[in-house]
């Protein structure tokens, strides 16, 4: 079995509504896109065969972020880089994901549940519709065999349970597993695993645009204490002035 | 002029008030729009509507699954000439929202709290900006954060119409084996005065008693955030967050709640939110009136020695 892991691990700095700000410096592996790794790495590890790929989509640094994924064991990594792409939104990045993972053609495409900011957790549903393939997400518990996949996610209204045929894309909940910390021979070793950068191909430019950006709206005043052994008596005084108690 | 379409996401027959909201900003902002109903047996749902509604009624269409709605709203924009379509923030309405986007090669700006027709408004970054959207496509799609809006239901007289229904082969390809039902047990914590909130910062499933000793004392009920849920420590029906329950109590007690936006729109209609977290960086201390750096298991028993010597 192939398996492939997509940690989008500059996730957070594709968000068309942050594009503008500054947020460079090192690229992290998003936590969340660790949860995806490890799914994969278990399933690889389960059935004694198979690939775990890396892919993602960012800038040429972002290949050392990647590494973390190989420390944790993946195979090796593909990094789609672009400077066409420096600004890209949703639409932009599932074209450019879909079309390294359509070179990869995989059983299985894994997400992280990519949610850091504004819910806008949805990546997959667009390179899914790119593929082709089905899709499932916010899995919390996937069991994978013979050609197919079961998913148990959580959804507003309690737990579905979702079976899809592969290749498919499945986005993992942080719930599913406890991503392992790389060991040291898995560090060492992380360097020497194939890492490729590729371009993209038939980019369309972003869909969506930054008109403005605003300070947030004002809070009322809010406290903020540390506990020096008192805090419990500072509490009962905050609501008993609130007439909470 | 804005000609828009709205995804009206419905359970157990009837559709749900974020949707219900949506549609309501549509009706303000001028020009056309219609809700679009998705399902089995739901043309009822499409009448209670008053408003214009596309129904999509197909026995393919019962489970919950994004992509064949996909299929479904793709069509209807085609064929009848939308050039704007809006969805309140679900799992299932982001998965249909984002592979719409890419079928359609239309922009897509999420977590929307408000849209004139033109430009979108959006908090980002944990709420510290407020960000104008634009869309540069001839279709724009937009989702709406959950909470965002009031859910006025229209009144207008209902118009229900047929949607045409063509399914690609890889949409119907996922299909449901067991299906989330509502599910009522224990005291709802959407009417309590008071809650007390655990999240995973408790340590243990055990230690929820901590935050139940306390909810006691306080005279209120219990809640727990979405991971401590899917860990099991805490049952669903006691989930507060963007895929669990929205409450606005008179207090909001948050007990090792990190705060992410998630755990956020739940929450934040509450009158007075205290929070106690270890992590001076928490998010949640960004909107707690009372926040405390420490460690929980300290203050809360404390805490409530101190609230039940006063109560007695």
């Amino acid at each position: 079995m192939c398996v492939k892991a997509v940690p989008d691990a500059a996730g957070r700095r594709i968000d068309p509504a942050t594009k503008r700000l500054d947020r460079s410096g090192e690229l992290a592996i998003s936590d969340f896109d660790t949860y995806a790794v490890e799914e994969g790495l278990k399933l690889k590890e389960a059935a004694g065969e198979g690939e775990v790929v890396v892919v993602s989509m960012g800038p040429e640094k972002a290949m050392d972020a990647l590494r973390k994924a190989l420390a944790m064991g993946a195979d090796r990594a593909v990094l789609v880089t672009d400077s066409a792409l420096e600004n890209a939104d949703v639409l932009e990045t599932a074209v450019a994901l879909a079309g390294a993972l359509e070179q990869e053609g995989p059983d299985l495409v894994l997400f992280g549940q990519q949610s850091a900011d504004g819910g806008g957790a949805c990546l997959w549903a667009a390179v899914a519709e790119k593929l082709r393939y089905p899709v499932v997400s916010q899995v919390s518990e996937l069991t994978v065999d013979d050609g197919s996949l079961t998913g148990k996610r959580q959804t507003e209204f309690g737990y579905d349970t979702i079976r899809a045929p592969m290749p498919a894309i499945v986005a993992v909940s942080d719930a599913i597993n406890t991503p392992r910390y790389p060991s040291l021979k898995g560090i060492m070793g992380a360097k020497k695993k194939p890492q490729d950068s590729v371009g993209a191909s038939g980019a369309a430019g972003p869909g969506t645009t930054v008109v403005a950006l605003n300070p947030p709206p004002p809070r009322g005043e809010a406290q903020k204490i540390e506990d020096d052994g008192s805090a419990a008596d500072r509490i009962v005084e905050f609501l008993v002035e609130k007439r909470l108690v | 002029m804005a000609k828009t379409l709205v995804f009206l996401e419905h359970h157990e027959g009837a559709v749900q008030k974020g949707s219900l909201g949506v549609l309501a900003k549509a009706s303000q902002i001028g020009g056309e729009f219609a809700g679009a109903i998705v399902g089995a047996d739901v043309r009822a749902v499409g009448e209670g509507v008053g408003a214009m509604v596309w129904v999509a009624d197909d026995a393919r269409l019962a489970a919950p699954l994004p992509q064949p709605r996909v299929d479904v709203l793709a069509k209807l924009v085609r064929d009848e000439g939308y050039d704007t379509v809006l969805f309140a923030q679900s799992v299932l309405a982001a998965d249909i929202a984002a592979g719409l986007a890419a079928r359609l090669g239309a922009g897509l700006n999420w977590g929307l709290v408000d849209f004139d027709g033109e430009t979108g408004r959006a908090p980002a970054l944990q709420d510290t900006v407020v960000v104008d959207v634009g869309w540069s496509t001839p279709v724009r799609i937009g989702l709406f954060r959950a909470g965002a809006l009031d859910a006025d239901a229209l009144s207008g007289s209902a118009d229900v119409r047929d949607a045409s229904v063509e399914l690609e082969d890889f949409s119907t390809a996922a299909e449901m084996v067991e299906q989330a039902h509502a599910e009522q047990q224990g005291p709802s914590i959407e009417d309590a005065e008071i809650i007390v909130a655990g999240g995973r910062g408790l340590g243990e499933p055990e230690k929820f008693a901590l935050a139940e000793e306390l909810a006691r004392a306080l005279g209120g009920a219990v809640a727990a955030t979405r991971a401590v849920v899917d860990a099991g420590w805490y049952p669903y029906s006691a989930q507060v967050g963007q895929t669990g329950k929205t409450v606005s109590p008179k207090l909001y007690v948050a007990l090792g709640i990190s705060g992410a936006i998630q755990h956020k729109v739940g929450m934040q209609g509450s009158n007075v939110i205290v929070a106690i977290n270890k992590d001076p960086n928490a998010p949640i201390f960004e909107y707690s009136d009372l926040g405390v750096v420490g460690d929980l298991h300290e203050i809360v028993p404390k805490l409530t020695e101190l609230v039940r010597s006063r109560k007695s």
